[in-house]
């Protein structure tokens, strides 16, 4: 096997300096009746080069970005990666590090690292972030532990219904075994209503999770929303999508108290769903309740500037049962592409991502909702991705799209919605033309005639509503 | 020869103006969000982000590369870590169309490619754990320890028994105790026994039915099988708790015995260390989980099965008992892929001969140091071993720090110190199964001329990296953690 070194008579050699006569010897402190005794069984083992064509001919049976056009939205998006990026991510001196434990050895990735917590506090206009997390939905989890811990609530917590559902099952999962109580707003109209929001907020609540562009694409109230939960003494967490930042105002400036996103849409392919990119940027006077890495500048013994792992007490390597979280990587080398990708973009780039985006995603609005059979599920500012309404049921809608070439949704009942919404999200890399097509494709199908069913519901398994 | 100018912070390298990526104008009707959305929601301007070149970027984040140390450019002896060779062919297959551009809410029909491939992994971790079910969701070791802890609290709720414990010997990993208090379970530290390993007296000290699960790291953080597993095992499940096996250490036992087959009822991978992820500077990593199959209705979704009526179909289900999802979407999938190839060229034999050579080099390195370094524990090792620098801090005042820290300037990277805490200054060493006898001995070398220079060279060592010794405690004390402009 060609990533092995040792020859047979190198082998011996090693052995003989060991004091052992075989390998096998050395496996004797392995209780004999624990010894597999025979192969385990594998497929055979593939050259480098039947191993490529292998998995060409199972990539063959999936319908990449490459050979189909890309509407789907539901949390990662089909934007534009600039080469550059993947240059930067392909210096092996950066993939093939470990943890910059050693800050010596790492200085290439501390800095990095220190320079995407500072283009992150840039972006959401927040005062700190960290190194990065799992992914979006595990952020949510992560900072709702973090509101928990900074105001002493340890009862209740309150998300909007239109929060990503997956990100819902998530929390209802990591908070499962607490006692917590994970308080669903509902959201019909397609975003909250503040005055719902309100009375579901009391004194016990640690804090209230708003997704903005939600999970339908829809704007929330944001700033209205955090007020709301400020005025109960609970913490605001807003979960944003990195590319609105071009043209939306900041978590910050919305009040948030803690920011989490997932950042897939900041230079990381869409690789069926991971690895991601989690963020998480608060407020200065939270730092210490922070989650997962941080980077920090420092001076050498020489005076010099240098960058070090910093605030480890919180982490469980030393704190363990007592660590603010169990997390013990970062996603090191999406959190390099991210800040590959913001370098590259700088303001004016990520202003023209949004702009486009947004200007595309609404001119397809508009276009499909020409359509008889086709309207909006909801009456609400989007940004990049929307609801849409079709009278023959979302399924059909899908099909009719695909069977062109054209991939929309996810449709909304999967997720306990109804069965006629699905999304359709718009990046910058989408043409008029394919825009075009895609409306001409899904025109004919949309005839039949169909009621209207009950206001959208995103249900999570067993999560309680107020 | 270093290029320092190109490595100030990037936002020192920024001049207003500057332009990197430009996109296209629009070819819709409108061309900004102003003319889409309410003012009321829109910012007054860009975010203050630095304005660069393409090749600004270009070089800096070039040069920056060259102040790591890696895998690729220098040996990587860090315990518990296995880093071994990341091979490139997986970096190039991974990015394949059709693999590396799929979106997870296509279409079933659009992903029978991937899914075969998720499919096939879940089945060869299965095999190689001895644990029949599988759930490829969790992204990381210590989220798989947080999956399988509440797949036990699940069990347990669903049996009717109400267990609050959770067992690790103080040799543990630090996420063990982390995930089980994220799991909330109460955590319970044994004293581990002299030599090293689990104290049986100690344990049943501890046992009782209030037990959930004993977790343990086998081989353990000393690179030590634990013989007395299938007694460890044994008393566990008297009193009706579960096994729980930390795999970090998979990479010494590949083929030769089974977690499944020693006593373990749940275990789970770090497939960027066993199957070569890469580590990524810190991450992405990648942490399925095997268990019995009576804990299989209680995993995570989704998992991918495979129809019975038609081999070549797959579909993705959520167990009929799920814990709920810990993860968006499918899971760290780039990083499963890799695994997946590393398997697939390694085969069965090839996956055993990787651990014996891992075994192989880790006690060569061992017998080429253990007369100046000495281990204190066990007798052969397995892919690891923990040595002791306590006699040379005695003696002469040096630390395991300060050969880890000498190291570098011999272009080695150091390997763990200070960690398992049951050895004093310990220094744990895997050399893992991709380096040649040559590289050992040129390590070892190194370590005894180390051993022999003046105390004072060492303490202040590294000398010829790019910086040497942070200050640690004045970057905790007023913590800088972003750069701000100075306007």
């Amino acid at each position: 096997m060609s990533y092995l070194f040792n020859t047979p008579d190198e082998k011996r050699e090693m052995l003989a300096k060991i004091g052992v006569e075989s390998v096998e010897a050395l496996f004797e402190q392995i209780p004999a009746k624990h010894r597999l005794g025979r192969d385990l069984d594998l497929p055979a083992a593939l050259t480098e080069l039947e191993l490529e064509q292998h998995v060409q001919k199972l990539a063959a049976r999936n319908g990449g970005r490459s050979s189909r056009t890309c509407f789907l939205g539901g949390g990662v998006y089909d934007h534009f990666i600039p080469a550059a990026v993947d240059a930067i991510a392909s210096r092996s001196e950066f993939y093939t590090a470990y943890t910059p434990y050693q800050a010596e050895a790492s200085q290439g990735s501390l800095q990095a690292f220190f320079e995407f917590q500072t283009l992150i506090c840039q972006l959401t206009g927040m005062d700190v972030s960290n190194a990065s997390l799992y992914e979006g939905g595990t952020a949510v989890s992560e900072a709702v532990f973090m509101a928990m811990r900074i105001t002493k609530r340890h009862d209740r917590v309150v998300v909007l219904g239109s929060l990503h559902p997956e990100y819902q099952q998530i929390a209802e999962t990591y908070l499962s075994q607490i006692g917590c109580e994970l308080a669903v707003v509902p959201t019909p109209d397609g975003v909250a209503d503040p005055a719902v929001v309100a009375e579901a907020i009391d004194e016990t609540t640690a804090c209230l999770v708003i997704q903005t562009p939600n999970f339908y694409g829809c704007l929330e109230q944001v700033e209205a929303l955090t007020k709301i939960a400020h005025n109960h003494g609970a913490l605001a967490i807003v979960s944003f999508d990195p590319i609105s930042l071009g043209v939306l105002k900041t978590p910050a400036e919305c009040g948030a108290d803690i920011a989490v996103a997932e950042g897939q849409s900041l230079g990381t392919p869409m690789q069926f769903g991971g690895p991601f990119l989690g963020l998480i940027a608060c407020r200065d006077k939270f730092v210490r309740q922070m989650p997962g890495r941080l980077i920090g500048e420092t001076v050498d013994r020489n005076g010099k500037r240098c960058f070090v792992l910093n605030l480890q007490a919180r982490e469980q390597h030393i704190r363990r049962e007592k660590a603010t979280s169990n997390i013990c990587t970062n996603q090191g080398l999406l959190a390099l592409r991210a800040t590959a990708y913001l370098s590259l973009v700088g303001p004016q780039g990520i202003q023209e991502v949004a702009n486009l985006s947004c200007s595309k995603a609404h001119y397809a609005a508009k276009k499909l909702c020409e359509i008889d059979g086709l309207e909006m599920a909801f009456d609400q500012p989007f940004f990049k991705e929307f609801t849409l309404k079709c009278r023959d049921g979302a399924d059909e809608f899908i099909a009719r799209a695909k069977q062109s070439g054209f991939d929309v949704g996810p449709g909304l009942k999967p997720f306990g919605g109804p069965d006629d919404h699905v999304l359709v999200a718009v990046t910058e890399c989408r043409s008029r033309q394919e825009i075009d097509d895609l409306v001409e494709a899904v025109r004919s199908g949309v005839t039949a005639s169909c009621d209207g069913v009950a206001a959208p519901h995103i249900k999570v398994p067993t999560g309680q509503r107020v | 020869m270093r290029n320092t100018q190109a490595t100030e912070l990037l936002f020192d390298l920024a001049q207003p103006g500057r332009r990197a990526a430009i996109f296209p104008e629009s070819d819709v009707d409108t061309a900004a969000a102003s003319e889409c959305i309410p003012a009321e929601f829109l910012a007054a301007a860009a975010p203050e982000l630095p304005e660069v070149t393409e090749p600004d970027v270009i070089r800096h984040f070039t040069n920056l590369s060259t102040l790591n140390m890696s895998v690729d450019t220098h040996f990587y002896p860090l315990g518990s870590c296995t880093m071994k060779y990341n091979p490139k062919r997986h970096e190039r297959l991974a990015a394949l169309p059709g693999i590396g551009d799929l979106h997870p809410y296509q279409s079933e029909d659009q992903l029978q490619g991937m899914l075969a491939i998720q499919y096939e992994m879940q089945e060869m971790l299965a095999e190689i754990a001895g644990l029949p079910a599988v759930s490829l969701q969790p992204a990381a070791g210590a989220q798989g320890e947080f999956t399988a802890l509440l797949v036990a609290s699940a069990y347990f709720k669903d049996r009717g028994e109400n267990r609050t414990k959770v067992l690790f010997p103080s040799s543990a990993h630090g996420t063990n105790p982390a995930s089980a208090a994220l799991a909330g379970f109460e955590c319970v530290q044994l004293k581990d026994g002299a030599d090293g390993f689990v104290d049986l007296v100690e344990l049943k000290a501890h046992l009782d039915d209030k037990t959930a699960v004993f977790m343990i790291t086998n081989p353990n953080t000393l690179g030590l099988f634990e013989s007395k597993i299938t007694q460890i095992a044994d008393l566990v499940h008297e009193v009706g708790g579960l096994v729980y096996i930390d795999g970090a250490n998979m990479n010494a036992i590949l083929g030769v015995t089974r977690p499944g087959d020693f006593g373990g009822d749940m275990m789970h991978y770090n497939v960027h260390k066993t199957f070569t992820g890469p580590h990524g500077a810190g991450g992405p990593g990648a942490g399925p989980i095997a268990v019995r199959d009576f804990l299989a209705d209680y995993l995570p979704g989704p998992i991918v099965s495979r129809s019975e009526s038609d081999t070549e179909t797959f579909t993705m289900t959520t167990p009929a008992k799920s814990i709920g999802r810990v993860r968006s979407f499918f899971g760290n999938v780039g990083i499963l892929m890799r695994g997946y190839f590393y398997l697939r060229t390694l085969g069965a034999k090839g996956l055993r001969e990787a651990s014996e050579d891992a075994v192989l080099n880790a006690n060569y390195l061992k017998a080429l140091l253990e007369d100046v370094l000495p281990v204190p524990h066990g007798n052969h090792c397995m892919h690891e071993f923990v040595a002791s620098a306590s006699d040379l801090q005695k003696e002469r005042g040096i630390s395991a720090m300060d050969i880890a820290k000498r190291l570098l300037d011999y272009g080695f990277h150091a390997p763990t110190v200070y960690f398992p805490l049951v050895v004093s200054d310990a220094i744990m060493i895997e050399p893992t199964e991709t380096e040649s006898k040559a590289t050992l001995e040129a390590f070892a070398e190194t370590i005894r001329k180390i051993i022999g220079e003046p105390a004072e060279t060492l303490h202040n060592a590294p000398h010829t990296t790019p910086v040497s010794r942070p200050d640690d405690v004045r970057a905790a004390r007023k913590p800088i953690l972003r750069w701000r402009s100075e306007k």
